[in-house]
């Protein structure tokens, strides 16, 4: 989204076509993109490099932190009597299915942890507290998202197949529903990270066949059923005379965890200032022009230290874009490093508080109900790379 | 074996309904994920083993002593166990075979390891084992054990650190009462790198039928022979060798001696023998050697291109997402060879290892699991 349109520039460039507004976009040359590639790749070689005893510790930290949280969350529960207890206990619950979710699941499912070749922090065994089996998460995240991040039409994050959540996607009248439907993907989460593997809309549309789908519903009833029965049968049946308001409490941890996960993950890629792009802009990528896509199409939120753990360091999305394979708590080190290169190359790095992002992501929902025509654009300065190597 | 059989008592069934509600409870993750945090030997299902003592025996040798943990089903003398160690935050495992009977009456198992100049765990446990370590295990495995019935005679041929299987065998057949013929051929450089020299001594005072032979390769007085493994050293020290089975494990060069006389006299057939993969030395950057997809039973020459692309290319159609080294789809286990990472650079010869197929290419032989 920047200030050109397609038809005035003459060199292949990203960034999506945008209303026209006077704005000077940045222009990168193409050796400037590989330089910067390089740059950005010889961080990765330092950071991997560095990786060993600090790193492993860090993880099984987290790990007993998070089981430590859910053990007393699940005890407290039994003294509902207590009013004050028994909300800490929901809390603590909540508390700990965040940091399974999100410190731990995304992250070891990334493979940041495979180097470490402990069987318990393996990508491709690991599984998460969450209704979502994870080899459909790691399809539709770590691969159809963290390859095509922000390509309106191929990253299927970009609304999950039942917001508007760019300009570049069509507007129709089922749109005047986009905060309600924020809404309740915010309560019911999980649920909608469980369903987006499936591609609904394309299986209404009759794009995807019963073959296809079968037995990806077969793995969410598997594990839906799993997880359902712990949280709302066992446990609160466990609890005996308590089962109702175990149930709840139960519900209740889910829930925080929901509106949590939802608003760290939102502010990911939807706040102002971050750009989208076509898929033609972006066919044959070199690695340069990945890494400048990956840093154009993510935003990170600033907090403090507690606040990147709990957010599984999304809150450095910039960082966990250009190398989600390295473990995340060395996102916070990496970030200073990466915002120098990009004043160096006078790239936007766009970062904020809490508040000022999920603010902006709840008022692209909102506006972007309504057709751009109602609205306008938002004028952004953009980021004009050259694609090809021009003959001097 | 009478080792490691539990008996199954009678509320077993109500234990393990209670075991799978506690799954339930843990679910998404393994009970042992919860329990290794308070005590790594309290286990379900992981097999670990505790250190419970470390013993030097020669300069460049240490014997451990583990305790399994109550999964462990035994072994047969000759197999080996998987131990694995945590070096720098990276678990690494490597292959040891037990010395000790496979009638132990403790249960436990001994590994004798000798630590080679390269070897990054060999070095680890030499240096760093000590009284209370957790190890993981793997249950034994291999095909290299002696038959039952056992063999009428039995030559056993061993040197340097490849004594611990035939030791094993030997210390087996002695707690079962053997009465054949029985000799135990042993190579090393000098008498000071013979570990276990005061078992040996004692084995050969205490059973007439065992003759026990340490042969000396750098060392020409002492011991009872020197120099190379020839047929004068078999006519020597088993004169029945023919009509004998014989179980042998050792370095590169003594495999090569004994296997090309066996092979002259005709007596392959009764040559048992135990290969370690030697260490891969990591070759120039250009494309030589063969891919091995081991689980297709397809081998190809190696073209230089990634090992998804080459195994595209041999007809194969392994999983993968990205193709740029991201989502971890491709991940596969490399047995053996040496890798580079096209994105790091970085080459890596450990066997063994999980790797990213869209960004890996062979150097030199690789064997791949797909």
């Amino acid at each position: 989204m920047f200030g050109i349109p397609l038809s005035a520039v003459s060199l292949p460039f990203f960034g999506s076509s945008a209303k026209a507004e006077a704005l000077t976009p940045t222009v990168l040359s193409y050796e400037q993109v590989q330089e910067l590639g390089r740059e950005l790749d010889e961080l990765r070689a330092r950071t991997v490099a560095k990786l060993g005893d600090t790193d492993r510790e860090y993880i099984y930290n987290i790990v007993k932190t998070q089981r430590g949280f859910e053990i007393a969350g699940r005890a407290m529960m039994y003294l509902p009597f207590l009013p004050p207890v028994w909300l800490a206990g929901v809390g603590a619950l909540g508390v700990s299915k965040i940091l399974d979710n999100m410190e731990i699941g995304h992250n070891v499912m990334h493979g940041q942890y495979d180097w470490m070749r402990e069987p318990g922090f393996n990508s491709e065994v690991f599984e998460w507290d969450t209704v979502c089996p994870a080899d459909q998460w790691k399809h539709s995240h770590n691969y159809m998202h963290h390859t095509f991040t922000n390509i309106v039409g191929k990253d299927r994050d970009i609304g999950y197949g039942i917001l508007r959540m760019d300009e570049g996607q069509k507007w129709n009248p089922y749109y005047l529903g986009n905060p309600v439907y924020a809404f309740l993907l915010m309560t019911f989460f999980e649920w909608g990270v469980m369903l987006h593997d499936l591609e609904s809309e394309n299986i209404i549309q009759g794009k995807r066949k019963w073959h296809d789908v079968k037995p990806l519903l077969q793995g969410m009833w598997r594990k839906a059923g799993r997880q359902v029965l712990k949280d709302y049968v066992i446990f609160p049946a466990l609890s005996g005379p308590f089962f109702v308001t175990t149930l709840v409490g139960n519900v209740g941890a889910n829930l925080i965890r929901n509106l949590w996960t939802y608003s760290i993950i939102f502010c990911g890629h939807f706040p102002t200032g971050v750009q989208t792009f076509t898929e033609e802009e972006t066919a044959d990528e070199s690695r340069g022009e990945w890494y400048v896509r990956q840093m154009l199409g993510s935003a990170n939120i600033e907090g403090s230290p507690l606040f990147h753990i709990m957010s599984g360091n999304l809150s450095h999305q910039i960082e966990h874009h250009l190398f989600p394979d390295l473990p995340a708590h060395r996102y916070p080190e990496l970030a200073p490093e990466v915002k120098v290169l990009c004043d160096k190359y006078g790239l936007p790095y766009n970062s904020g508080g809490f508040f000022k992002q999920i603010g902006s992501v709840w008022g692209k929902i909102f506006k972007l109900a309504l057709p751009n025509s109602l609205t306008g654009s938002e004028p952004t300065v953009g980021v004009i790379v050259e694609r090809k190597k021009v003959a001097a | 074996m009478t080792v490691q059989q539990k008996t199954r008592r009678p509320s077993s069934r109500s234990k393990f309904s209670l075991l799978s509600l506690f799954e339930a409870m843990a679910t998404p993750h393994a009970l042992d994920r919860y329990l290794e945090l308070v005590d790594p030997m309290t286990t379900v299902r992981d097999l670990r083993g505790e250190v419970t003592a470390v013993h030097r025996s020669t300069a460049d040798t240490v014997t451990l002593t583990i305790r399994p943990t109550h999964q462990w089903q035994g072994f047969e003398a000759g197999q080996f166990v998987q131990v694995g160690v945590v070096i720098d935050g990276v678990r690494h495992t490597r292959c040891y075979s037990p010395a000790c009977s496979q009638y132990r009456d403790d249960g436990r198992i001994e590994l004798t390891i000798k630590a080679h100049p390269e070897g990054l765990v060999s070095q680890y446990l030499h240096g760093n084992a000590y009284v209370g370590l957790v190890v993981s295990l793997s249950q034994a495995d291999g095909t290299f054990h002696l038959p039952s019935p056992r063999p009428d005679r039995v030559l056993l041929i061993s040197g340097g650190s490849g004594i611990t299987p035939v030791l094993s065998m030997l210390r087996t057949l002695l707690d079962e009462g053997y009465s054949g013929a029985l000799t135990f051929l042993h190579y090393a450089y000098t008498e000071n790198d013979v570990s276990y020299r005061a078992e040996l001594d004692a084995i050969a005072a205490e059973n007439d039928n065992v003759r026990i032979v340490l042969a000396y390769t750098d060392q020409e007085s002492g011991g009872d022979l020197h120099g190379f493994f020839g047929t004068e050293h078999l006519d020597a020290v088993a004169p029945w060798y023919s009509d004998a089975e014989t179980y042998l494990c050792g370095p590169p060069g003594l495999m090569r001696g004994v296997k090309s006389v066996y092979a002259d006299l005709g007596l392959s057939e009764n040559l048992h023998l135990e290969e370690f993969a030697a260490p891969v030395a990591v070759v120039a950057e250009d494309a030589a050697g063969d891919v091995t997809f081991s689980d297709s039973d397809v081998v190809a020459s190696n073209s230089g291109r990634t090992l998804l692309e080459q195994a595209e290319d041999a007809g194969l159609t392994p999983a993968y997402g990205c193709r740029m080294g991201i989502c971890f789809t491709c991940t596969s286990v490399k047995t053996s060879g040496c890798t580079t990472n096209v994105k790091t650079g970085e080459k890596d010869s450990e066997p063994h290892k999980k790797i990213q197929l869209c960004v890996t290419v062979p150097v030199g032989d690789v064997s791949i699991e797909i």
